[in-house]
């Protein structure tokens, strides 16, 4: 397959679309509306179903009845749209049936603005809905990633019966780049044993729900997830290492803060700095493990987000104080730019912070002298 | 090698389409490129840019601050990033509707009548067309034909029969060359 100059948002949608999707239900957002534009053509085309719902309340819980089917079922949103889905979401958690979300997130909390943002990264990654729950939280940096990454969502969610979120900003959303798609994965025609799609021949009656009365089969089934959940854990980490090999330091930031900082790597290598570039691809389940080893190895890390610091705590979470981890973010919708990184590489390895204090609250500091 | 690119205007001027078929013929040529435009709530006549991002290795950054290339099609551009291009880099001044002059020595400086030239061709939505042939005759990332071919590979059919317009755009902008370094 040659190489196409596709649009992030176009690119997950044309790679959903090969990937087997059979069922769509979604509400126009910016900066995401351009995947369920796409969609609204190209779903008919193939003789699939296009919903565009009446709110983000009504696409979620057509995906429900959708998925409750086994069928490959999507939708997207952006931020705001996200949180109205949020309920919808724990009840397809709880009722174990898989579900790909693409949430392009924008700048926040409230109405906040359409400029790229990484400010959800707790409300996916740590929850979001009520419940103990975990999501499949994928989070590809660019066009080509971001077309792989959609397929494997699919893949994903149905092998663990699990939601699966591709989890980009508003800028992957709206970038361009080339890259090739998939070829067109057959259409199931098997179904898994739990979906419900009518008891053709009378065989015995299939039962989904979220609602278990008796605390003891809730329990049950909290426990089923959760062994499930081990499972992705035990099977899912992905991430990509730049310069690692003979890194003293590193830097780490997933989608476009990661692929930002690669410039920034770039830059200081050149000076002579050895320092790596860590991205990690699946922020849920979070690659902790590597970062503890990391951590014994290298002396010091940067995270860069766009937010106030949110996979930052789970960074300091797997360091546990063994080396030095500094901070550096921009939000409201601003990206960081990668002279700004290479300023906070220069810091971490002229400056040698303390390990001890917040890396936020060190950060902060600095902003407000800024600003 | 990795060429960072940024095209600037009033919405309506074609500044993204620029960008595109900047990108396509980088695609085709083999590169690695990136397109990203500034999006908000604009509208025509308010302001727009994309950057480019033309490189042989896997692309970091998408988004500059100091870019080797501009190209400005209307004043605000030109205050905005006269100061940012890189010393030595390209700056392509839109002189139809831009009254003043670059003030940078240490970077090359290249005016271009492009409103004028578009009209003489017979359309003045060649404009983008002739700043962008200026553009890539004056950097060494991509051959001029690969505009050409961009356009042939990658423009609609219904579109098709506008080339020979839109060549003659790029081959008169591709006419003028940069002043050297002062």
């Amino acid at each position: 397959m040659a190489r196409e100059l596709l649009k992030g948002n176009v690119a997950i949608a044309e790679a959903a679309i090969r990937a087997g999707l059979t069922s769509y239900f979604g509400y126009p957002i910016t900066p995401q509306t351009e995947l369920l534009e796409y969609l609204s053509a190209r779903m008919p085309e193939e003789g699939r179903a296009f919903v565009q719902a009446e709110s983000e309340l009504g696409a979620i819980n057509m995906v429900y009845g959708a998925a409750c089917t086994g069928a490959r079922v999507m939708t997207s949103s952006s931020s705001p749209g996200i949180s109205l889905m949020l309920e919808g979401l724990s009840y397809i958690a709880g009722t174990e049936v898989p579900m790909v979300l693409v949430d392009v997130m924008r700048g926040g909390p409230g109405l906040g603005n359409i400029a790229p943002a990484q400010s959800d990264y707790n409300q996916i990654v740590h929850g979001g809905g009520h419940g103990d729950y975990h999501v499949i939280a994928l989070a590809p940096a660019n066009v080509q990633e971001a077309i792989d990454m959609t397929v494997l969502a699919f893949d994903l969610a149905e092998k663990y019966r699990s939601i699966a979120v591709v989890l980009i900003d508003g800028s992957l959303g709206q970038m361009m780049e080339p890259a090739e798609l998939p070829p067109f994965k057959p259409l199931a025609t098997q179904f898994p044993e739990w979906a419900v799609r009518g008891a053709e021949g009378g065989r015995e009656r299939r039962f989904l729900s979220s609602i278990y009365l008796s605390p003891p089969e809730e329990e049950k089934a909290n426990l089923r997830m959760l062994r499930r959940w081990k499972d992705v854990e035990a099977n899912e980490i992905r991430y990509k290492e730049y310069f690692m090999e003979d890194a003293k330091y590193v830097v780490t930031g997933f989608g476009s803060s990661g692929r930002v900082a690669l410039s920034a790597v770039r830059a200081a290598r050149a000076e002579g700095i050895p320092v790596g570039l860590l991205r990690p691809i699946t922020v849920s389940p979070f690659p902790y493990k590597v970062y503890e080893e990391l951590s014994k190895k290298v002396d010091g890390m940067l995270v860069v987000e766009m937010n106030t610091g949110q996979m930052l705590e789970d960074v300091l979470k797997a360091a546990q104080g063994r080396t030095p981890v500094e901070f550096y973010g921009r939000v409201g919708g601003i990206v960081p730019l990668p002279d700004e990184i290479l300023t906070e590489i220069h810091r971490l390895v002229e400056e040698k912070p303390a390990v001890g204090g917040h890396p936020r609250d060190r950060w902060m500091d600095r902003m407000i002298k800024m600003n | 090698m990795q060429t960072d690119i940024i095209i600037s205007g009033f919405g309506g001027q074609g500044v993204l389409f620029a960008g595109q078929l900047l990108s396509y013929a980088a695609m085709d040529e083999g590169k690695n490129v990136t397109w990203i435009p500034s999006y908000g709530p604009e509208m025509r006549g308010g302001t727009a840019n994309c950057t480019v991002v033309v490189s042989d290795e896997e692309i970091g950054s998408p988004m500059v601050r100091f870019p080797d290339a501009v190209i400005v099609m209307n004043l605000p551009s030109l205050d905005k990033y006269e100061s940012l291009v890189k010393p030595g880099g390209l700056l392509v001044i839109n002189t139809s509707i831009i009254d003043r002059k670059a003030t940078r020595t240490d970077i090359r400086v290249v005016e271009v009548p492009a409103n004028e030239i578009a009209e003489e061709i017979g359309d003045r939505r060649l404009t983008n067309m002739v700043l962008l042939g200026c553009l890539v005759s004056n950097l060494p990332i991509l051959p001029l034909a690969a505009i050409s071919k961009a356009l042939k590979e990658h423009l609609p059919a219904r579109h098709q029969k506008l080339i020979p317009a839109n060549m003659q755009a790029i081959e008169k902008g591709a006419s003028f060359q940069a002043a050297p370094v002062r």
